[in-house]
């Protein structure tokens, strides 16, 4: 036996599809985020809620990833947002390929942020790029504190956590800063806004700091 | 390993996940493999460290199942683990915690950074050549 030298990333291939996804973007000056959490800790309504604040500011579109029905993708489409829906055909997660095929298709032009809806899911997507220009963490608070603990690897690929359902703070057992002690550690450079998407409350810093990273993306 | 109908609809996307990566190395170890030339690929040597999300019989599962036919058919995984691995600011040791705890386990201190267990890449392949290697490839 021969022993060939590879050193490679298991999933390099994702990865340069995904460099593939982050230039089309960019050519077409639209900046991307991909929303990551657990099945209904709030991401459509959090993305809902981002285009809310937004709108009068910038265009904002949605893809979702679903692994079969378009509710998704059709409340975004009812609230006015160019959308998307990417059939998963049963796959856990998003990969790089898969946006690849819907950005062939989108409006990009319509748009000036993308927000892609991930599968809820939050073991497999982490390890799979997309390209886009943020990759978001929502965590909400009835899923627990320990969360941090028990899905390292999504919690330390992020570079935004949004804790969402605040509102509900004073009916679970949810001890702060135990939650935030396992974040620090995992990612210390992750950047944090607590929101309940339902309300609103919280959104807006989070929405002023997203504007913030789109405008200077585009500089 | 066997599931019935009703443990492989409740591991299903786990299965699936796994089932991505290990085409994604089958990938990389035909492509590695054709690069030198190989009549055949007999060993992966992967290293997976604890931070990264990947169970290795499932892959293992998939790599008998999706390999027959291949360059790879038949080839050894060969699955290197790297504990996660933090080194404490307060006492300036370094440790691996038990799992689902991030403390200190030398001194208690929660003041620690992680250094190691990320790794998720394949480090080299084995392969049977007609021809014996040129030795001057580039990486
Ligand atoms: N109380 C409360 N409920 C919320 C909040 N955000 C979302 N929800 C509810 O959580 C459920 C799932 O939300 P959805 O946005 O569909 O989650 P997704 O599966 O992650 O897209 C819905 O019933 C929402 O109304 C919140 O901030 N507070
Ligand atoms: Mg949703
Ligand atoms: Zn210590």
């Amino acid at each position: 036996m021969v022993q060939v030298q590879v050193v490679e990333n298991i999933l390099s291939a994702n990865d340069r599809i995904a460099d593939q996804n982050r230039e089309r973007l960019d050519q077409a000056g639209v900046f991307s985020i991909n929303f990551m959490a657990s099945p209904g800790a709030g991401k459509t309504s959090t993305i809902l809620a981002t285009h809310a604040l937004l709108k009068d500011r910038l265009r904002v579109g949605m893809i979702n990833g679903d692994l079969a029905s378009t509710i998704d993708a059709d409340r975004a489409a009812g609230a006015g947002m160019p959308s998307m829906q990417i059939n998963t055909g049963g796959s856990c997660h998003l990969d790089a390929v898969m946006l690849h095929n819907a950005l062939q298709n989108f409006p990009l032009d319509q748009v000036d942020l993308l927000i892609v809806e991930n599968v809820g899911n939050l073991v497999c997507p982490a390890g799979f790029q997309l390209g886009t220009h943020l990759n978001v963490l929502i965590a909400s608070i009835p899923e627990g504190d320990d969360k941090p603990y028990k899905y390292p690897p999504m919690y330390r690929g992020v570079n935004v956590l949004l804790i969402n359902k605040i509102d509900v703070l004073p009916y679970f057992k949810f001890n702060m800063d135990y939650f935030r002690k396992g974040v620090e550690i995992l990612n210390p450079e992750v950047v944090t806004f607590p929101i309940c998407a339902t309300s609103g409350e919280g959104v807006g810093a989070w929405v002023d700091w997203l504007a913030d990273q789109v405008k200077r993306n585009r500089r | 390993m066997v599931y019935t109908e009703e443990e492989y609809q409740q591991k299903r996307p786990k299965l699936m996940h796994e089932l991505s990566i290990t085409a994604h190395l089958l990938d990389l170890a035909l492509q590695h493999g054709a690069a030198v030339n190989a009549r055949r690929v007999t060993d992966l040597y992967l290293v997976i460290g604890d931070l990264s999300s990947m169970v290795d019989e499932s892959v293992q599962f998939y790599w008998d199942m999706i390999t027959p036919g291949t360059l790879a058919e038949g080839a050894q995984l060969h699955f290197e683990r790297v504990p996660i691995k933090m080194r404490c600011l307060t006492c300036n040791q370094e440790f691996t915690p038990p799992k689902g705890t991030f403390g200190c386990s030398l001194c208690g201190s929660d003041q620690v950074r992680i250094i190691g267990g990320d790794e998720f890449r394949l480090d080299s392949i084995g392969v049977e050549c007609d021809q014996p290697l040129e030795m001057e490839k580039g990486t």
